[in-house]
């Protein structure tokens, strides 16, 4: 059963060939048995997951449902879920158990989803390894002594080693992209404003969304209908008719553009990752779209920019951990200000800290308007590079990352090397458009992943590209050694 | 942009993060390492650009100025290191 698609699985619920029951009892064991290697969860919802997976039955039972159905998925430990633990991958958070669930688990529970657990992340997903997690890093389930990426880390892992059929995750910088990227999976951050920041715990509002992750696009498509919407409780989140995603990925790519930007294939990129894309474009070539070269002409400035700007608003996001109202808080403070910095010196980790202090400097009185202001200035240069690309194409085609997956502690001295990991990704955030990451082949055994951007609100054209590009190629199917 | 020890104490004290005496000088050398990476946006032109604070430049929604949350105190309360009354508890501040 570990084997199959949620396409797959839906089918056999459907049929009657096994149960909701049967199918999270069979997630909850590959779990118990070989999570131990990987530390993707840090919490798993037994209790809860048994009896959603008994109403899922009933629910079928009486010809009702959905797509989703009985399906296990696990979700970040970002989104709040009442009554289970939401830690952000925290001291500072380990105690918290949310009052209310977030809009997406909300709405994935409406569709009958069954939650089996909340999966390992960077704490406060500010990371590209899963190493910054107060739970100790997540494993690649392709290579043990590899991280998974980040910071969507545990989702990716989880997906890749079949332990559950889907995870959600958030994307920053490139946090549920890259991810996918190195453990062979597929995933997609939507549109800034089309999934909704509700109970989403905040890093860097303006750039935080939240998206599905699955080993097939078709199964993305279906997840991502059911997240997608509108939901006045976040207010960018933008009031849209949502499509029905599944219903277009077969169209043809007849006619399609598709580009190529010159900077995404320069010397940053391994050459092995290289030709790995190159193959894939002769895929889609094959598959009738046109190619060509296209230029994203400040895009070496979007790695600074993001240094600037996810700082400032994570230090202030993250102001509200005062060990006041929820959270840990430090033993014995001598005065309320030793209470506040106590409680966050020892709740937050090293490099959440860092980002606190880069962001709290570059938002001071004499340096707002070297750092902060001009990387907003420098942010719409950006985006306007995405606007005028799109006058030419509808889809442009890179790698998701210049790597595939690096060893566990290689990049933990040198804060930029991490932060170069994420060169590819982190400029759709800055734009707010839509991007896939699907599995392109390996390199030396560790997967690579070829990313696919689009313009605003046209994750259909997206998972139309990734679903055809596929049924043409069978990397998104190979299984890791070890958990077949 | 290099940062000394002093102002890294400076910053820290601004977002109340008590950091170990030993732990100093990391944080000066890994904030020095970062800042003077972002340093290179200086050199970019961007006379006559706005800044970009929104990838989609929206309008605020407002909502229309009625009561939609009820009273969860306790329930919100149930989770608080400590309460009393009603109330957070938190060190003295007036003596």
């Amino acid at each position: 059963m570990h084997k199959k698609t949620i396409a797959q699985l839906a089918a056999g619920l459907r049929s009657g060939d096994f149960t909701s029951i049967e199918l999270t009892q069979a997630c909850l064991e590959r779990i118990r048995r070989l999570d131990s290697k990987l530390n993707a969860f840090i919490t798993v919802s037994e209790e809860q997951a048994l009896a959603a997976a008994q109403t899922a039955d009933s629910t079928r039972a009486a010809g009702r449902g959905g797509a989703l159905t009985g399906i296990p998925i696990a979700h970040k430990d970002i989104f709040c879920t009442q009554g289970v633990k939401t830690s952000c991958g925290s001291r500072m958070l380990d105690n918290f158990i949310a009052p209310y669930d977030a809009h997406v688990v909300e709405r994935l529970k409406a569709a009958g989803a069954v939650m089996v657990g909340k999966t390992n992340m960077d704490e406060f997903a500010m990371g590209s390894s899963n190493e910054t997690s107060f739970f100790g890093p997540v494993h690649n389930p392709w290579v043990d002594t590899a991280v998974p990426g980040g910071s969507s880390g545990g989702s990716a892992a989880a997906v890749a080693a079949r332990l559950v059929p889907a995870a959600t995750g958030t994307d920053t910088g490139g946090s549920i992209r890259q991810p996918a990227a190195l453990c062979g999976i597929s995933g997609l951050k939507p549109t800034y404003g089309r999934v909704s920041r509700y109970g989403m715990i905040a890093f860097a509002s303006s750039l935080d969304q939240g998206g599905p992750m699955a080993r097939t696009v078709e199964d993305l498509a279906w997840l991502l209908e059911v997240m997608a919407g509108f939901d006045p409780r976040d207010s960018t989140c933008v009031e849209r008719p949502v499509p029905r995603y599944a219903a277009g990925i077969d169209a043809p790519l007849t006619g399609l553009t598709i580009g190529l930007p010159k900077e995404y294939f320069g010397a940053g990129l391994s050459p092995a990752v290289g030709d790995l894309i190159q193959a894939a474009i002769e895929v889609v070539r094959r598959l009738g779209a046109q190619i060509k070269e296209i230029s994203l002409p400040n895009s070496h400035l979007a790695v600074p920019v993001y240094y600037v700007i996810a700082p400032a608003e994570a230090s202030s996001n993250l102001s509200r951990y005062d060990g006041v109202r929820y959270g840990y808080r430090c033993i014995q403070p001598r005065d309320l200000e030793d209470m506040y910095e106590r409680t966050r010196g020892e709740g937050f980790g090293a490099e959440v800290k860092r980002r606190i202090m880069v962001g709290t400097y570059v938002l001071s009185a004499g340096y707002y308007d070297a750092y902060y202001l001009k990387a907003q200035q420098v942010r719409r240069m950006i985006r306007d590079d995405f606007i005028r690309a799109f006058e030419e194409v509808d889809v442009i085609l890179g790698p998701t990352a210049p790597t595939a997956a690096f060893d566990l502690g290689e990049k933990t001295s040198d804060p930029v090397q991490m932060y170069l990991s994420d060169i590819y990704t982190i400029a759709v955030n800055l734009a707010g458009l839509p991007a896939l990451s699907i599995p392109a082949g390996f390199a030396a055994g560790r997967p690579v992943g070829l990313q696919l951007i689009s313009n605003f609100f046209a994750e259909e054209r997206l998972l139309n590209v990734g679903h055809r590009y596929q049924q043409e190629t069978d990397w998104h199917a190979r299984i890791p050694p070890g958990y077949e | 942009m290099s940062l000394g020890p002093s102002q890294v104490r400076e910053i820290a004290h601004l977002a109340r993060l008590a950091i170990d005496r030993n732990d100093i000088p990391a944080y000066v050398e890994n904030l020095s390492r970062i800042l003077d990476f972002v340093e290179q946006l200086g050199s970019v032109a961007t006379e006559g650009t706005a800044p970009l604070a929104h990838p989609l430049e929206m309008p605020q929604r407002l909502r229309a100025d009625v009561v939609e949350e009820e009273d969860q105190r306790e329930l919100f309360q149930s989770i608080a290191p400590a309460t009393q009354d009603g109330l957070y508890l938190v060190p003295k501040v007036i003596e």
